[in-house]
């Protein structure tokens, strides 16, 4: 199998959430996956969903189009965007009259969608082609004095019918790719469940009661970092925990990590490399602990 | 911002006339792509109970939407606010018995609802950065030039000229250009 991708980065992550971007690319280089820049791009489509179902369809079939011309399958770090393509892909591969229609709108522009390539989010990638072992053998810094926990988000599990890698009532990928690392993965109540953040804009209340019910669930299990995989969860947590702490009279203090950093970490990189200056909530005491774990004899 | 004031329970608890019953609504909707299976529906209840949104939301109940579509309360439907409060984490399209697609069947609702020009001024923002730019935030100048102290590659570029192409033939612009609709506006 090629280990040559197409990174498709999306919008969310060039906006605000280059950490994710520097510790991924960081990460798979040392995992030797190539990644070639995408030569143009546009939304994927999923925003704009709620409005217009064909312009959805159209957005997404468009980056699928361009993505065949180079003949590389996609590699994206944000789950909404690898949900969308996979989606759209599934469905016009499969679906002749569909395909016709849009490949009518996608004409204007020059463009064609024949079919003939996939889409895989990180996660997939790490499980499906770089392979949980090589990623063990990757690690020379076993975090083993870390307990955190995990949160997959929505669109990496669900509608089941177009993700499809992992089991969305109980997955188990990106726990098995966080113990990789040496650390603990814990389990609390309502794993699975929606971080909020799609919501906000229409109804922060019911967006941040969300990310409050999460978070307390994992310091109820003494998480000492909660691991994402989606720029709009982390986003979420990270950027809103301060205010949910005000606003809820909490306090949590739990650091939120993207998934690579964690796993730089134990890769040996320095938090410098890894944008850890980025994230909102101090991650300092966690850094300490990192330390104190890999001067144990 | 806080939940929208006007509600579906609001709406649902007032008495419905014959008058304002359409009865072909469910008919039209078994023909759009998402809510073919309305009809499948037998009100199980299993949307709204595992609805993460309808936990801490006093109005959101999918249950409650696709039961008025049914029944035919469409204007009450498409009007509704609390249609843009599902968070499309799609608990309800993998759970329900019927094989219905909830999630689906509210993206639907939403799409009708816009084609009157009634959604949230989010999506017009989102609208107007994708066809200036292709990217559906704009991305601020300092991010774009960090990228290269940060030792990242510049960002791929957007080609808005043929995004506006492409869907001419969908009437976006002229959707999301459309004057605010009576409801779903951002409190």
């Amino acid at each position: 199998m090629s280990n040559k991708y197409l990174i498709f980065l999306g919008c969310a992550i060039p906006y605000r959430v280059s950490a994710y971007e520097i510790s991924a690319r960081k990460v798979l280089g040392k995992l030797g996956v190539e990644l070639v820049e995408m030569p143009e791009f546009n939304c994927c489509g999923l925003p704009f969903n709620a409005v217009s179902y064909e312009t959805m369809m159209i957005l997404a079939a468009k980056n699928l189009a361009l993505a065949e011309q180079l003949g590389l399958n996609i590699l994206t770090l944000c789950p909404g965007c690898a949900g969308t393509l996979k989606k759209v892909n599934k469905i016009l591969k499969a679906d002749k009259a569909q395909r016709e229609e849009i490949n009518a709108h996608l004409k204007e522009a020059g463009l064609e969608f024949k079919g003939n390539i996939e889409t895989k989010h990180l996660l997939q990638l790490l499980k499906e082609d770089v392979g949980v072992e090589k990623i063990k053998a990757s690690v020379i810094k076993p975090l083993t004095n870390l307990k955190v926990a995990e949160h997959n988000g929505c669109h990496i599990l669900r509608p089941k019918e177009y993700i499809g890698f992992d089991d969305p009532e109980d997955p188990q990928t990106l726990k098995m790719l966080i113990e990789a690392t040496g650390a603990t993965c814990l389990d609390y109540i309502d794993e699975t469940e929606c971080c909020g953040a799609p919501s906000v804009g229409v109804s922060d209340k019911v967006a941040l009661a969300l990310a409050k019910d999460k978070l307390s669930h994992i310091k109820q299990v003494e998480a000492q970092a909660l691991i994402t995989i989606c720029p709009f969860c982390h986003i979420m947590y990270d950027t809103n925990e301060l205010r949910i702490e005000k606003l809820f009279n909490e306090t949590y203090g739990i650091p939120i990590l993207h998934y690579p950093q964690l796993l730089g970490l134990a890769m040996g990189m320095c938090p410098e490399e890894l944008a850890f200056s980025e994230l909102r909530v101090n991650a300092s005491n966690l850094l300490k602990q990192v330390n104190q774990g890999a001067n144990k004899p | 911002m806080t939940e929208a004031a006007s509600t579906p329970t609001q709406n649902r608890e007032q008495p419905v006339k014959a008058s304002e019953l359409d009865p072909k609504f469910k008919y039209e909707l078994q023909k759009i792509h998402g809510s073919e299976k309305i009809l499948k529906c037998f009100q199980c209840g299993t949307c709204t109970s595992d609805c993460p949104v309808a936990r801490f939301s006093d109005s959101y109940r999918p249950r409650t939407l696709i039961h008025m579509a049914q029944l035919g309360l469409k204007d009450r439907v498409l009007k509704s606010d609390t249609l843009w409060l599902c968070a499309a984490c799609f608990t309800c399209t993998d759970r329900c018995p019927q094989d219905v697609e909830v999630a689906a069947v509210i993206r639907v609702f939403r799409n009708l609802a816009a084609e009157k020009g009634c959604f949230p001024q989010v999506f017009r923002d989102q609208a107007s950065s994708l066809l200036e730019s292709g990217y559906a935030y704009k991305i601020p100048e300092l991010r774009i030039k960090k990228r290269e102290s940060q030792g990242l590659p510049p960002l791929p570029k957007g080609n808005p000229e043929n995004v506006k192409k492409t869907l001419k033939g969908v009437k976006f612009m002229e959707r999301i250009q459309k004057p605010q609709g009576e409801t779903a506006s951002e409190q």
